[in-house]
């Protein structure tokens, strides 16, 4: 019980440590969900308090700190300007800029670009990531802290299609996925200095996935997810040291979500995970479903149930007991962007701009509105303070009663 | 209230002290900074220091930038951006008439130029049109990039009043300065309108005549590693034991406008094999260049017998300029030789065997080879 307890808690630290703030892709537990109570009468369109204008490209996620949303953007005739922007949440109103010289490869598929990445923030730091593999640590003022080029350390660390998993910042170590066809691996920098603190040889195959994060519900230590073609390897972020191993293969494209002590796993279909008691080593199957086949968008994990949106753009609410599918909804157009949920309502915007606003009921989804931006989206939206942020190429938006 | 007073004293004190005594110092320490996360502790510190001073560093930071290496380049632009917006956001100025001879003078290194002239434009309102006509044929491509731009747009202006004299003029202007891609296809399309077409191949300096062998043994992938003859010996009077039997050179001359050679549809699309291409290019003088290839398919790189790179990736798209790899020609002949391999996917899409390749100065402008018998067309 004492063991759960201590579980849970972590759990709770996770969650709670970051109040209102949105750090990192898909929200501080990296489950897409939020307690915040943000606008859902999206009958005449979304209410929109704000918009700033972006130069260049992107489909990284906003992050949300301290007041400030963070935007990182490429430009450049091969995209090899990075840019960090800060923008004040409450106002739009732009804070600072910082850019920098991509040290490398910046091709990249044309519907992709190099700002793909969502970058991430322990409170105190902002780690902005890009396909070039450049990692640009900076504090919240824009004062740069330091600075890696892993691809500039490891020339053949790159994917021609470009790179996307998004880091994330646990136990004081940034943990970023370069995982590709040659030179492939994943690597634990301290948040701090932006030393290695240790690098794992990863399968040679090109990798989009971003690594999740998990509590050990026996001890409350943390545990980072990393999803390949292989399966999905547990480490200890600290070390790199491996935790468990599931070597059924997985997706590499729509990433993971974890709910309390179970990942739901993109891997034939979706396979249900949890640390195994009886060997520490090798994860316990909860249940596998092959039915339920995501697309690009990932996984979303809220109140026992269970999101994902396939290749034909059709919603399923699943049971997370069990995988059963409670509904499903068809909504419209192709996503690359993953939904995101606050209270009773999910959102999730489509590749032509097409924002759409769904109430989770028990037996049924109903999209109760929509809102079209006119312009590409390929980002899964933040949430914080009452507020959703989404952005294009061209624009950062803010969702809230103005 | 003592503590207070203390604090807001040393921080007067400390500024000054950043700017006379330690710039230098502290500069060094961050050009210190190196792959692997070598050197952060010293030049995290140092960073955290310079970036507290005030305008007068911003030219030590540009001047120190010159000879930086990439990742301490990004470093010293951290530190430069953090003070010139705090310089801008506390009402101060920018040492404008220092930041504009810095862009000018050529000898500097031309990214370092672009960051100066960003930050001289935000200030000066009038910097763009004084500099910016003037740098059709700078070493850096930004600044001609945005030269370019002033063409292409005075040419399609003039073409919407009809001045079609005028807007040929601009866009023939304007291809002189142009290497990127997205720039030269506006401009050839431009050129089109008058009659005129562009010969890319040239314009790009793509190489186009190669001689080819193969195939060799790639069945699942395991030839990348293998070295086969060619790569101790170039002999073309030579047979090889090849996968299909014996093996000999072949010369080839790709005809594709755009650049491509096809190794498909010139010589044979095995699957799971490797190819070899070798060509010659002639250098009046030594000089770093840059290749720049396109390929779906996996391939090595040797100059005058040393390996430049190897890449292990197949058909993850195919690119303008996918990769650049720097090499320094010698005078005279220089030896190209090209691995390029073939896998055993059967998918639609997977099915290229091929590349371009082309030599470029740094900034991407075509180097054409110093004779006309070479593979330039």
């Amino acid at each position: 019980m004492q063991r759960m307890i201590l579980g849970l808690c972590a759990v709770c630290v996770l969650m709670i440590s970051t109040g209102a703030d949105w750090r990192q892709f898909r929200g501080n537990s990296a489950d897409g969900m939020s307690h915040a109570k943000v606008p859902t009468n999206w009958s005449d369109g979304a209410p929109l308090a704000w918009s700033a204008e972006l130069k260049g490209r992107g489909l990284a996620s906003p992050i949300v700190v301290n007041g400030q949303v963070i935007v990182t953007v490429s430009s450049g005739p091969s995209q090899e300007r990075l840019h960090v922007l800060s923008f004040n949440a409450e106002s739009g109103e732009q804070q600072w800029e910082r850019q920098f010289w991509a040290t490398g490869r910046t091709a990249c598929h044309p519907k992709t670009c190099v700002a793909a990445p969502t970058p991430a923030s322990d409170g105190e730091r902002i780690f902005a990531f890009y396909s070039t593999n450049d990692v640009v640590c900076l504090d919240l003022d824009g004062n740069l802290l330091w600075y890696r080029g892993l691809t500039h350390d490891y020339p053949n660390a790159s994917n021609s299609l470009g790179m996307a998993s998004s880091p994330v910042v646990v136990d004081d170590t940034l943990v970023v996925m370069v995982e590709n066809d040659a030179d492939s691996f994943t690597t634990g920098l301290d948040a701090a200095t932006g030393e290695t603190r240790w690098q794992l040889d990863r399968p040679r195959a090109a990798n989009w996935t971003s690594p999740v994060v998990m509590a050990d519900e026996e001890d409350g230590s943390l545990h980072v997810l990393i999803q390949s073609s292989k399966g999905m390897l547990a480490i200890d972020p600290r070390t790199g040291e491996e935790t468990w191993n599931y070597q059924d293969g997985a997706s590499t494209a729509p990433s993971s979500v974890v709910s309390g002590e179970v990942v739901f796993v993109p891997s034939n279909g979706i396979t249900a995970l949890k640390a195994s008691e009886s060997n520490p080593r090798v994860p316990e199957i909860v249940w596998n479903e092959g039915g339920l086949q995501p697309g690009t968008s990932s996984l979303t994990a809220a109140d026992g149930r269970l999101y994902l949106i396939n290749r034909g753009g059709v919603l399923s609410c699943v049971n997370q007991e069990n995988g059963d599918r409670f509904w499903q909804l068809r909504l419209k157009g192709r996503f690359s962007g993953s939904p995101v949920i606050a209270g009773e309502h999910l959102f999730v915007f489509n590749e032509d701009g097409k924002g759409f606003c769904v109430k989770l009921g028990a037996d049924e989804g109903e999209i109760v509105g929509t809102h079209e931006f006119e312009e590409t989206i390929l980002c899964t939206p933040a949430i914080a303070d009452g507020a959703i942020y989404v952005r294009s190429d061209g624009h950062l938006w803010k969702i809230a009663q103005p | 209230m003592r503590a207070l007073t203390a604090i807001v004293l040393s921080c007067l004190v400390f500024v000054p002290i950043v700017q006379a005594v330690e710039i230098d110092s502290l500069l060094e320490q961050v050009k210190a900074v190196g792959p692997k996360g070598s050197g952060h502790v010293e030049a995290q510190q140092a960073v955290g220091e310079l970036s507290q001073a005030d305008r007068d560093a911003l030219l030590p930071i540009l001047t120190a930038s010159n000879d930086a290496n990439r990742l301490a380049m990004n470093w010293l632009r951290g530190a430069f951006e953090t003070i010139a917006d705090e310089t801008l956001k506390s009402g101060g100025e920018l040492p404008q008439q220092e930041l504009e001879a810095f862009v000018l003078d050529t000898e500097n290194t031309p990214r370092v130029r672009r960051l100066a002239y960003e930050w001289l434009a935000k200030v000066d309102a009038t910097a763009p049109d004084r500099i910016i006509p003037t740098m059709l044929d700078d070493p850096s491509s930004e600044l001609r990039r945005d030269a370019v731009a002033r063409l292409i747009d005075a040419a399609q202006e003039a073409e919407e009043t009809g001045e079609k004299l005028v807007a040929h003029a601009n866009w023939k202007k304007a291809l002189e300065g142009a290497v990127d891609e997205d720039q030269v296809k506006t401009i050839v399309k431009g050129l089109k309108e008058h009659g005129e077409e562009v010969d890319l191949v040239q314009h790009f300096g793509m190489l186009m005549d190669w001689k080819l062998i193969g195939p060799f043994d790639n069945k699942e992938m395991q030839g990348f590693d293998v070295a086969y003859p060619p790569e101790s010996e170039l002999d073309f009077e030579v047979k090889y034991e090849g996968q299909l039997g014996e093996v000999e050179w072949k010369s080839y001359t790709s005809e594709k406008t755009d650049g491509e050679f096809d190794i498909g549809e010139l010589d044979a699309n095995h699957k799971g094999s490797a190819t070899y291409a070798t060509t010659t290019f002639d250098s009046d003088h030594e000089q770093t260049v840059e290749f720049r290839i396109s390929t779906q398919n996996a391939w090595k790189l040797w100059l005058n017998g040393e390996l430049l790179f190897a890449r292990e990736e197949y058909h993850r798209g195919m690119f303008f300029d996918q990769y650049r790899v720097q090499g320094t020609l010698k005078p005279g002949e220089n030896v190209l030789l090209l691995k390029i391999l073939q896998n055993e996917q059967d998918e639609d899409w997977a099915q290229d065997y091929k590349f371009k390749f082309r030599v470029t100065d740094l900034s991407g402008r075509a180097i054409r080879p110093a004779n006309d018998r070479q593979a330039v067309r």
